[in-house]
């Protein structure tokens, strides 16, 4: 097994949700097909439980219905217990790797960008999973959504120096 | 088939949240990932748009991952639709119902509402505004907050890091007033 150097552009990349705890390893490509079958049992879950439906963010933006409060709460928890019991036990990947876990930097960021996605969460009804997840079961429109969003991030993009952090 | 019909019913938030919790251990495990799906975004525009801008200047080929990952989503969307069909109905609370006629929002036969979302809507001011300028907030928002529901308030809550409580906190407040103050007048239009 071969190891790289992947810390070059981790300054940048550390605002990130992604980048904190990365693998090492070099793998060929076709080891992707793994998460590949991750994100099909996660769009199942996410479509069976409803959480991808226009409705039941509504329901939740209005308080009438504890079943996203229900589904986030217990997601977090058990991830928690998770990341705990991985902690503890310093257990490895199934290669044998140390799974490290990096703190999030504070930034304003978290403020000001929260706000805008949680307000274009209530209008579209749909967090970034639940865009693919509702292309999935043939509301072809949502294209439309998805290239909107990654407008969105590209105009980030080209305005994230000029933009309070 | 019995367990087709039985897996097919709408699942309880205590079935699917320990599953949706248990992703977070599931990608560190299988390949020291970090579950988070709005960056999939980035790596788009990293991969299709190349341009001079630093923040898409990376190697984004590591990253693949995440795009097997939210074409899986979509995959399983395919599944859900068809092998896992539930054919009822969305059952909420009779006091969003009773809101949402208002608006001539009626049907109730997709988990999204058909009424509004639809490609003819695209040109129409409302359907602008939900799906163009929602899908733009979006892309927008979850980057400059460095993560959406996933990456923040699953995988931040869940390794205890406080500015994703920020972030989380923030995602609500923003859609509350969205949903309660904005949207009922973007929907009278």
């Amino acid at each position: 097994m071969q190891t790289k150097n992947t810390n070059t552009d981790f300054e940048v990349r550390s605002l990130d949700a992604m980048c904190f705890n990365e693998s090492e390893l070099v793998h060929p490509w076709w080891f992707n097909f793994k998460y590949l079958f991750a994100g099909i049992f996660f769009g199942i879950i996410l479509i069976k439980a409803q959480v991808i439906s226009w409705f039941r963010i509504q329901e939740m933006f209005r308080l009438q219905s504890f079943h996203m409060y229900g589904v986030i709460g217990s997601a977090v928890v058990t991830g928690a217990i998770s990341v705990f019991i991985i902690k503890k036990l310093k257990i490895k990947t199934i290669y044998g790797e140390e799974i490290k876990f990096y703190p999030k930097e504070f930034s304003k960021g978290q403020i000001f960008g929260g706000l805008l996605f949680g307000f274009g969460w209530a209008l579209t009804g749909a967090c970034p999973g639940p865009l693919f997840a509702q292309i999935g079961i043939g509301a072809t429109v949502i294209t439309v959504t998805l290239f909107s969003a990654i407008a969105g991030t590209w105009v980030y993009g080209l305005l994230s120096k000029k933009l309070p952090h | 088939m019995k367990l087709l019909e039985w897996l097919s019913q709408p699942w309880p938030w205590w079935v699917a949240g320990p599953l949706i919790g248990l992703t977070v251990p599931a990608l560190l495990i299988i390949g020291n990932k970090t579950f988070g799906i709005s960056s999939s975004m980035r790596h788009l525009c990293a991969i299709c748009l190349p341009t001079k801008i630093s923040y898409f200047q990376y190697d984004w080929k590591k990253e693949i991952w995440n795009l097997f990952f939210v074409v899986g989503i979509i995959f399983g969307g395919i599944i859900s639709s068809t092998l896992l069909n539930d054919p009822n109905p969305v059952q909420l609370n009779p006091a969003l119902v009773k809101e949402l006629h208002q608006y001539g929002i009626n049907n109730y036969t997709q988990l999204i509402p058909i009424d509004i979302f639809n490609w003819q809507a695209l040109l129409s001011v409302k359907g602008f505004i939900l799906m163009i300028v929602g899908g733009f907030l979006v892309g927008f928002g979850t980057r400059y907050a460095g993560g959406c529901t996933s990456g923040h308030s699953i995988t931040g809550l869940s390794n205890l890091q406080w500015p994703s409580l920020v972030a989380t906190i923030c995602f609500m407040v923003g859609g509350f007033i969205a949903a309660n103050l904005f949207l009922p007048f973007i929907l009278k239009f």
